[in-house]
């Protein structure tokens, strides 16, 4: 069995993590609709959380698992504010995507 | 019972509370006025005149309390000596009933009186610890070894605490014109505020990140403030966006420099970074790169600046000024702390990349900032420009590099609240008149104001006679010495073509034709005070730097190990 020939170091963790974090910066580059957008935010953070759990599995160090709780809380607030922030725009310009608010421009 | 048992005992850090006081007076202060105000809507009527002036008062009482000037401690500890209690008490009395009659005369708020009050009382806090604390046991831990208290702290939270009594001042006037009802903005500035405080001393990269979040999500939401402008809202929405994609850039930085360390505490990281030579030091380096992605966004260095103009030109004027001010000092601030002192060793490593940007940095902002129409947007293309030679400061990574970028931040802010206070009387109810066509003339309808713009503006361009002047030659001079010569010449040019720009700024409020029907700008009494105290800053450190140049050299940020009285200095 190849399977169990296979031996998951902290490596496969970090790659995983690396592809989700790019995953992420890549689709809130390219989507233009500011709910997607949150959750590309998202899964930067979850990507960097499988990165301290990872490190901190690697270092034996409790530190890396704690430091997930800060980030978890911090991304939960976000998205109080970003979901705020949608709401009072969506209220003036119902079916708004990112393009559309653009009184900005210079 | 089990439980507990089983863990062993916790050990508590050692704790120092007066090293705390200007973060428990802003950020405490800032739970108390919401839950103050969601108590009481609203003053009976009787009393509601009355209110602000007697907390003008008070807040004397607090200056005095937290200051540390009731005669046990050093700054004020001789006039009690010399004049004896008694007249010191009528003294105190006299200076209370000034200010009482002051916060009526201006006819400030309840809100802004209290907010300015907390941060006076967090300003001579800062000024307690500089000469009781820092001046005689030196550099120290004050949680644990999270958070350190050194010249640098002390220097940034003085600067922030200033910064947020003048914007209450300028937000008084400014939401009573906006007919924007409510506290909220107060309490978010100075919890916004908290943050910046805490980023600024910070040893430890959780707490940084922690702080930082603090200090945008405060942020973003007052961007978004303005609830009948389009602008205000779009403001807050990109803010938003782009302050989370950062915050996502720093943190991955923070979990790969933890990888390569083994640990997130800067003190930690940089003995064993001094102590250890690395084989493949692949993550730290993927470390480095992120967290000067994060850091750049949040400073607002090319090319991770797209969101400045926009940002600046949407949010309420007086938030711009906070933003101009307080968030691109506390980003400075921690900037210097992880590089320039924890990654010391490895400067050859990110030194170039730093130097990249503030080269990026300045061209951007100074060829940018010509071709706008507004003058917001041209403001904030210029600040950009600001931390494009902030940068050249932190890029030479000596202590004097690092006196000169507190020496430029402390002038900058001034500069910038100064600049944006004019900003906000001039551009009328909903912000409309904030073109550069609307400056026309500005002389010939208010000579003062146009005085303190043009002012505000040489500053700006570093006219000598200014701190402005004072500042970029600081910084010039540091990355001279660090042998950093084209990045002085570059630095020497995009001045000459900001000058440019501010000067045509200048000539038309001069020679321009004002418009006829323009509204009449109101000068609110806190506003005019705000532009002075801005003006007094501005000028008086350009023409006796002396003082803010001997704080700002003994404002080196230093990490203090725990338990040994090992100072690992820059």
């Amino acid at each position: 069995m190849i399977l169990a020939d296979l031996v998951l170091t902290s490596s496969y963790y970090l790659v995983l993590s690396a592809i989700m974090f790019a995953i992420g910066a890549v689709g809130l580059l390219v989507r233009r609709n500011p709910l997607v957008m949150f959750m590309c935010v998202e899964l930067m953070l979850n990507a960097v959380n499988v990165t301290f759990v990872a490190f901190g599995a690697d270092l034996n160090d409790v530190g890396g698992q704690i430091s997930v709780f800060f980030v978890l809380v911090v991304a939960a607030v976000e998205v109080v504010v970003g979901l705020a922030l949608v709401v009072a725009i969506n209220r003036r310009l119902p079916d708004a995507t990112a393009d559309d608010v653009s009184l900005l421009r210079g | 019972m089990m439980v507990a048992q089983l863990l062993p005992a916790v050990e508590r850090p050692e704790l120092i509370w007066e090293g705390l006081l200007p973060v428990l007076l802003l950020g405490g202060g800032a739970l108390l006025l919401v839950l103050f105000r969601s108590l009481v809507r609203a003053l009976p009527e009787s009393v509601a005149g009355q209110v602000a002036p007697a907390m003008g008062a008070l807040s004397v009482l607090g200056m005095v309390l937290a200051g540390g000037f009731s005669g046990t401690d050093i700054p004020l500890g001789s006039v009690v000596d010399d004049l004896g209690w008694v007249t010191y008490l009528i003294g105190l009395l006299v200076v209370m009933a000034v200010v009482a009659w002051g916060v009526a005369r201006l006819g400030l708020g309840l809100d802004a009186t209290l907010t300015a009050g907390l941060a006076l009382a967090a300003f001579s806090a800062v000024w307690r610890l500089w000469n009781d604390r820092l001046e005689i046991d030196g550099p120290m831990n004050i949680v644990g070894d999270q958070l350190g208290l050194d010249g640098f702290s002390l220097v940034f939270t003085g600067l922030i605490a200033l910064a947020v009594v003048l914007v209450a001042l300028l937000l008084d006037g400014y939401l009573r014109r906006e007919g924007i009802d409510g506290v909220e903005m107060y309490v978010l500035m100075l919890l916004s505020a908290t943050g910046g405080v805490v980023m600024a001393s910070a040893n430890d990269l959780i707490v940084l990140f922690l702080a930082l979040e603090t200090l945008s999500i405060a942020v973003y939401v007052m961007a978004a403030m303005h609830l009948r402008r389009g602008e205000s809202q779009e403001a807050g929405l990109k803010y938003f966006l782009l302050g989370a994609f950062a915050s996502a850039f720093l943190l991955y930085g923070i979990a790969l420099t933890y990888g390569a360390t083994g640990s997130t505490n800067l003190i930690a990281i940089r003995g064993f970074l001094d102590s250890t030579t690395l084989v493949d030091n692949g993550l730290l380096m993927g470390g480095f790169a992120m967290l000067l992605v994060g850091f750049g966004f949040k400073v607002g260095a090319a090319p991770f600046h797209a969101w400045t103009p926009d940002v600046y030109q949407g949010a309420p004027t007086p938030v711009t000024a906070f933003m101009a001010s307080v968030v691109k000092a506390a980003a400075f601030a921690a900037l210097i702390r992880v590089f320039v002192v924890t990654f010391g060793a490895y400067g050859s490593d990110w030194q170039p990349a730093v130097a990249v940007l503030a080269l990026l940095t300045l061209l951007v902002g100074s060829l940018l900032a010509i071709v706008q129409r507004d003058a917001k947007r041209m403001l904030a293309f210029s600040s950009l420009g600001h931390a494009g030679f902030m940068l050249v400061g932190v890029q030479a990574a000596s202590d004097e590099g690092v006196a000169a970028v507190v020496f430029y931040a402390v002038a900058y802010s001034m500069m910038a609240i100064g600049s944006f206070a004019v900003l906000t009387v001039v551009s009328g109810v909903g912000d409309r008149r904030t073109g550069l066509d609307d400056l026309d003339g500005l002389a010939q309808r208010r000579p003062a104001l146009a005085l303190a713009f043009t002012i505000f503006l040489l500053a700006q361009a570093g006219v000598p006679l200014t701190a402005g002047f004072v500042a970029k030659f600081e910084v010039i001079g540091a990355s001279v010495s660090a042998g950093s010569y084209w990045l002085a010449i570059a630095a020497m040019v995009t001045a000459v073509i900001s000058a440019f720009l501010y000067l045509r700024i200048v000539l038309s409020m001069y020679l321009g034709q004002a418009d006829e029907d323009a509204d009449e700008i109101r000068v609110p009494g806190a506003v005019a005070l705000v532009i002075g105290v801005a003006l007094v800053v501005t000028v008086g450190f350009g023409l006796v730097p002396g003082e803010l140049d001997t704080i700002t050299r003994e404002a080196v940020p230093r990490l203090v190990s725990l338990g040994s009285a090992v100072t690992l200095g820059s």
